[in-house]
């Protein structure tokens, strides 16, 4: 079953319409003429609305929970994958999974984001929020790429790191600084796509690498837009206004030059056809690695380190 | 385009007249509740002379108390393309930096200088939490870059004093870039075998603390820093229970493995002295309250105004 925000509500009327008729449809053909002519519409309608969602509107679809997930990425785009866990020091954080895995049969080290699909899975996988101990994994896991040359690819999906005692008592910061500053050192390509979510310190923990992309309704922010209401407007239901200043689309970070490439969804966003999407962003990962074929790793590490040196220099004219 | 000192560049005799102390003020510590004479305060570097409770201090005056004879040179810094996301909430992001820069008298956040410290070159980067929170945007980026350039050019160590109250949010994910920005500055320095010393003062949080301020080779704290990623009162309303006293405080973090040391203001110079020394290969110093140095180029004085500064 379709699962509509909010904005969707006209279009859920149309299509809920045009089910029913089609339902009745089997005894009459002129009720499945008028059914197909309700599909057209409400077709039409998902367009548009697609087309012109605003900034608030991508954070609801980017959160949408039919959305595919870092799972289901890698089930149907690495062969061979081999999950590795632990962090060596405390625990396993499954808000983080990550291990060996084939891209057109290529070894990579994949490292993403898991949110979780149901209440249990969402629980296991504390919402896609990690703990010191998921950066500490992607740590020893982008070690492991580095000694043996192989590519790092982040799947970025995550409200942020967990904002809970234990995380901080644990050394929360220093994790994500470390993990920062481990993926500023990789002499091996990294390619980084925010799939969803991009939550602030927990995302770019992630994603400091040559290049990112982001999904086309996907959206990455220094803070959620209801924190940064409450804040600056003293107000959470300012949100929409929030994520409008904020520049957090796919859109306004390419415009900025944070993001590298807009991976297009399938109309209606990536919850409408996820194999589609994630098809597209399996296009998009063969195509950026094989921007590095023949360069060496001082080469790499540079050329990572001067794009954020150079990042935001010109505004959104850039 | 030099678009801060023009809009800020205060009259030097306001200038003055805020940065020099009144002598007939008191200040009251939120600690102990002592009535304190300004100047006796400012005397003992914003340490209650009482109970030792550490107030804020700009950069400025920090830097005056740190450096042989209190001398220092400003390192320009390079002024970021102004209001870069055309953020608009309530007020326009650049009526609020003008109001900072009118309050403090100083261009942004981060002051970057060198001078010596027990006759050990050093550079020094201050973050300054009386601007708009110590926020964190692209020209404190720019200001660490700039410290971590010089500081490799003239090989010397680099200190950082850490303060800010979290993101400047209205520089949005130009503020989130400054983490990775920022790391590049500390790998500048690890590679070139160079010092980097954090300390860590009240409060740290959010992203300066999830990068720069904890990648240092010792980490020092004030007493009583609140040092974190996440503020309490998120964790608070997340796992909906009381925190335990003292959570995040400098000396719970020390316990928790985080920190090297946890100094008083008082006696920073004294051990920055002592380990700058030791790291750098060089013999014991003569402890003392040492003159300036005697070099034509370090002539700049400490009080000289920020908006001064030829850029
Ligand atoms: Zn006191």
């Amino acid at each position: 079953m379709t699962q509509y925000l909010d904005f969707e509500k006209q279009l859920a009327d149309l299509e809920g319409k045009a089910e029913e008729l089609r339902a009745m449809a089997e005894r009459d053909d002129d009720v499945d003429e008028q059914a197909r002519a309700l599909d057209q519409k409400a077709k039409q309608r998902l367009q548009t609305l697609y087309k012109n969602l605003t900034p608030w509107q991508k954070c609801q679809v980017a959160r949408h929970p039919d959305r595919p997930h870092c799972r289901d990425y890698v089930r149907d785009l690495f062969t061979e994958y081999t999950p590795l866990a632990g962090d060596r020091n405390f625990a396993d954080d499954h808000a983080v999974m990550g291990g060996l895995a084939r891209l057109d049969g290529r070894a990579v080290v994949i490292i993403g984001h898991e949110k979780g699909n149901d209440t249990k899975s969402r629980l296991e996988h504390n919402f896609g929020m990690a703990r010191p101990e998921g950066y500490r994994k992607a740590i020893r896991l982008m070690d492991l790429a580095d000694r043996f040359g192989l590519p790092v690819i982040t799947l970025i999906d995550t409200p942020g790191a967990y904002p809970g005692k234990g995380a901080e008592e644990r050394g929360q910061s220093e994790a994500i600084a470390r993990s920062t500053q481990r993926c500023l050192r990789l002499g091996v390509p990294m390619v980084s796509v925010i799939v969803g979510e991009g939550g602030s310190g927990g995302a770019v923990a992630f994603a400091t690498a040559n290049r990112v992309a982001m999904l086309e309704h996907s959206v990455y922010s220094v803070i959620s837009p209801e924190g940064c209401a409450s804040i600056l407007w003293k107000d959470a239901e300012k949100m929409r206004e929030a994520a409008e200043a904020l520049r957090l689309t796919a859109q306004d970070l390419k415009r900025l030059g944070v993001i590298d490439r807009i991976i297009a969804e399938p109309v209606g966003g990536a919850q409408r056809d996820g194999r589609a999407a994630v098809a597209a962003v399996g296009e998009a990962l063969t195509d950026l690695l094989g921007g590095f074929a023949g360069m060496d790793p001082a080469a790499i590490r540079a050329e990572r380190r001067q794009k954020f040196v150079a990042m935001g220099a010109k505004g959104l004219a850039a | 385009m030099n678009w801060i000192s023009n809009y800020v560049r205060p009259k030097i005799g306001s200038l003055f007249n805020r940065r020099e102390v009144p002598e007939n003020l008191w200040t009251k510590c939120d600690e102990c509740g002592s009535m304190l004479f300004h100047r006796e305060l400012a005397e003992n570097q914003n340490v209650c002379t009482q109970c030792g409770n550490h107030m804020p201090i700009t950069p400025r005056a920090r830097f005056r108390a740190l450096f042989d004879g209190g001398a220092f040179t400003e390192i320009p810094v390079t002024a970021p393309t102004p209001d870069p996301l055309q953020f608009r909430d309530q007020k326009k992001y650049p009526d609020r930096l003008r109001a900072a820069q009118r309050e403090t008298g100083e261009k942004e956040a981060m002051l970057v200088v060198q001078g010596e410290i027990g006759r050990v070159p050093v550079v020094a980067a201050g973050q300054d939490f009386t601007f708009m929170a110590g926020s964190m945007g692209m020209y404190v980026g720019n200001a660490i870059l700039a410290a971590a350039t010089r500081a490799v050019e003239r090989r010397c160590p680099l200190v950082l004093f850490s303060a800010a109250g979290g993101a400047r949010m209205q520089e949005g994910i130009l503020s989130l870039m400054q983490m990775p920005r920022t790391t590049v500055a500390v790998e500048m320095l690890k590679e070139a075998g160079l010092p980097y010393i954090v300390i860590l003062t009240h409060p740290t949080t959010g992203g300066v603390t999830a990068s720069y301020a904890m990648l240092g080779d010792v980490h020092i704290a004030e007493p009583g820093a609140l040092i974190c990623f996440a503020g309490p009162r998120v964790i608070e309303q997340t796992i909906r229970e009381k925190l335990p006293e003292g959570f995040q405080r400098a000396e719970y973090l020390l316990d928790h493995g985080m920190l090297d040391r946890v100094t008083d203001r008082r006696h920073q110079r004294e051990e920055l002295t002592v380990i700058l020394r030791m790291l750098l290969g060089l013999d014991p110093a003569v402890q003392a309250d040492l003159p300036p140095p005697v070099l034509s180029n370090a002539a700049a004085v400490a009080t000289q105004p920020a908006a001064s500064a030829e850029r």
